[in-house]
């Protein structure tokens, strides 16, 4: 990182625990841009996450009030933060698996409350940190630890779900489009309410390796090759979208 | 001085309360502004009441999808400089655990009411029990000690709530006020005092909140927003909150200091209460609801003459061993009523020199003088 980023990350922590080629590290460079752009004190910033690889990306990094929680229930530590002291500005960031899976019911009801929470989701999705395991962000048919034979079972439209609880400002990009997620963050920020964005983010020994794609650029291809933005999209009809991700802003953009 | 005194929520006097709302009004007279919980009998008047008076008091009140998020939005709101509560019963007491044990390996203070009703799982909702004795201090996995408060009547219900936010606070840690299901809807007199005696945590700049110069010592806890840049973490921690997941050192240190700073500190966390125990040949050990019981009939039995005590345990952990042992030197046997399986008669156990004898009621009802009165008898 260069020099004027510094000051966001926590002194003494030599490195990130990520693997190599791993998207977590990109947007835990990312996110530090957005508050850097906005000009935002780190002290005013609170950071919550759950628990896995993508909970690792503020703690211990962001030099910053952090809290590291419980498997799931990083939304509902979050909750009682903001509501006591309406002055933070909280953003919370955790895994597919943490937000969506254990944790899915705080999220669908923080969306529904409408609390000034920014929520990042981290999706690579697999459960990253635990080996492997299938999710339920894991792609029809795809080869997991817990799927030999291939997920039998649809994959949540995280945005779509988010926005349907009452999400205000819903987005999706993919670490390979790294301006527009940092514009999407910046805007998250500095929106009042609910926003969620959700951050394709690629796992290689976890996810890739098994499913043909062994090393980082090879993944990042197949983001690149999947992802189609939604102007695009929406001339499209549906075969043609099939298999494909809408990357975009849904609600108050 | 972290200690001051405020004034009491209600005016001072004669209220007529029932069990529950004194412990809503504990909590306001405490300087407790934050609820969050999620409903279930027998203690949901706790949380109505909280919903009112924090209202009119400009604390903050969320009913919250469930008790993971419950306890979870309690933790949170107590680093953001909150004193902060929640009440449940049975399940939602089950379903707090994993949350409990982060609040204390993180030393974060907050107060956890839980009304007991007759379990297992569901049980009989609205019938009262005393089976979560146990599991308030064992429930969650790992090594780590708690404060539980054991009230016996509407004034405890208030006078036990504002000790434990006070302990909580003083302590950093997780403080649990185990009514049951009797004394939650009984209703009587509570006196009210004008003033209040709170504590609260202390804080400082620039110190490791993780860590202290001596076993007994809290270290200081910022909140979120003050500019300590505080790093809190469920995992392993180091003395200024960075993740040491696989150095023995540090986790023996961690795990030593949790459970030391209560157990070193006992003499000022503990509080028994004795009464006829100087000649007592017998003497009753007991708590909460079953206390009242158990005083009718030794008051019963002394008047006939018979050298029987009671002892009641205010604190039931860290358990009152101390006091346990010094009691069966001094007696031939010790009787414990209970509404569970012997959950405190097994503990009381470990430290006692003569024999317990446990009485066990699992029916869902209260244990009436006259059945305590009649177990007495034939060991007197
Ligand atoms: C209650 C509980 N259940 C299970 C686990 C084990 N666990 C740790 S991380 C994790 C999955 C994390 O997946 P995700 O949130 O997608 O993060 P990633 O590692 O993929 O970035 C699981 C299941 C746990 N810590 N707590
Ligand atoms: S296992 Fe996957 S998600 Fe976890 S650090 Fe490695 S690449 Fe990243
Ligand atoms: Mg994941």
């Amino acid at each position: 990182m260069v020099r004027a980023m510094e000051q966001y990350l926590r002194p003494g922590i030599p490195t990130t625990p990520f693997c190599p080629g791993c998207g977590h590290g990109i947007l835990l460079g990312l996110i530090l841009r957005a508050i850097h752009g906005l000009d935002i004190d780190m002290r005013e910033m609170l950071f919550v996450s759950g628990i896995g690889c993508a909970a690792w990306i503020p703690s211990p990094h962001f030099n910053a009030d952090t809290l590291h929680t419980t498997h799931g229930r990083a939304i509902a530590f979050a909750t009682g933060a903001k509501l006591y002291n309406p002055k933070l500005r909280v953003m919370v960031i955790s895994g597919d698996g943490d937000l969506f899976s254990i944790g899915g019911n705080h999220l669908i009801h923080a969306a529904r409350r409408d609390i000034d929470l920014k929520v990042i989701c981290a999706n690579n999705m697999i459960y990253g940190m635990t080996g492997g395991q299938v999710a339920s962000t894991t792609p029809r048919g795809f080869t997991t630890s817990t799927t030999p034979l291939g997920n039998p079972d649809r994959p949540f439209d995280l945005c779509k779900l988010v926005e349907a609880a009452g999400g205000r400002y819903v987005a999706r990009y993919s670490v390979t489009q790294p301006l527009a997620l940092m514009e999407s963050i910046k805007k998250a920020l500095f929106l009042e309410g609910f926003s969620f964005i959700e951050v394709l983010s690629p796992c290689v020994p976890q996810f890739g390796s098994k499913n043909l794609m062994e090393s980082a650029p090879k993944i990042i291809e197949w983001l690149m090759e999947k992802c189609i933005p939604r102007e695009k999209a929406e001339g499209l009809s549906r075969e043609e979208l099939n298999g494909k991700i809408i990357t975009g802003e849904w609600g108050d953009v | 001085m972290a200690w001051k005194r405020i004034k009491a929520s209600l005016p001072p006097g004669r209220h007529y309360f029932s069990g529950n709302e004194a412990v809503a009004e504990g909590a306001i007279s405490a300087g407790c502004r934050f609820y969050a919980g999620y409903p279930i009998t027998p203690s949901s008047e706790i949380m109505e009441r909280m919903a009112h008076r924090l209202g009119q008091t400009g604390g903050v009140f969320v009913q919250m999808e469930d008790e993971l998020s419950s306890i979870s939005a309690v933790t949170g709101a107590s680093w953001a400089g909150a004193k902060a509560m929640t009440a449940t019963s049975g399940p939602g007491f089950s379903l707090m655990m994993e949350g409990i044990g982060y609040a204390a390996f993180t030393e974060t203070p907050c107060v956890i009411v839980d009304i007991q009703r007759a379990g297992p799982s569901t049980g009989q909702a609205t019938r009262v029990g005393s089976g979560d004795i146990m599991q308030a201090k064992w429930g969650s996995h790992g090594d780590y000690q708690i404060i539980v408060l054991s009230p016996w009547s509407v004034q405890e219900m208030y006078e036990q709530t504002i000790q434990a936010f006070n302990l909580a606070e003083r302590y950093r840690v997780p403080t649990f006020l185990m009514g049951e299901e009797a004394v939650g809807h009984l209703r009587e007199n509570l006196e009210i005092e004008p003033w209040v005696r709170v504590f609260d945590r202390k804080k400082a700049t620039g110190r490791p909140p993780f860590e202290a110069k001596s076993p007994r010592q809290i270290p200081p806890m910022p909140s979120f927003g003050e500019g300590e840049r505080l790093l809190v973490t469920g995992s392993t921690h180091d003395g200024l909150g960075i993740r040491r997941t696989d150095d023995p050192k540090v986790h023996a240190r961690l795990i030593e200091r949790i459970n030391d700073k209560i157990l070193l500190n006992k003499p000022t966390i503990v509080d028994v209460d004795g009464f006829f125990l100087d000649d007592a040949r017998v003497a009753v050990l007991c708590y909460g609801f079953t206390a009242r019981s158990s005083l009718s009939a030794v008051k019963g039995l002394r008047e006939e003459g018979y050298r029987v005590g009671f002892m009641r345990l205010k604190t039931l952990w860290p358990f009152p061993h101390e006091n346990v042992g010094e009691l069966s030197e001094r007696v031939e046997r010790i009787f414990v009523p209970e509404m569970n399986r012997g959950q405190v008669g097994g503990e009381a156990m470990k430290s006692s020199q003569c024999e317990i004898i446990s009485f066990c009621q699992t029916n869902g009802e209260v244990i009436r003088p006259e059945v305590i009165r009649k177990e007495l008898m034939r060991l007197l």
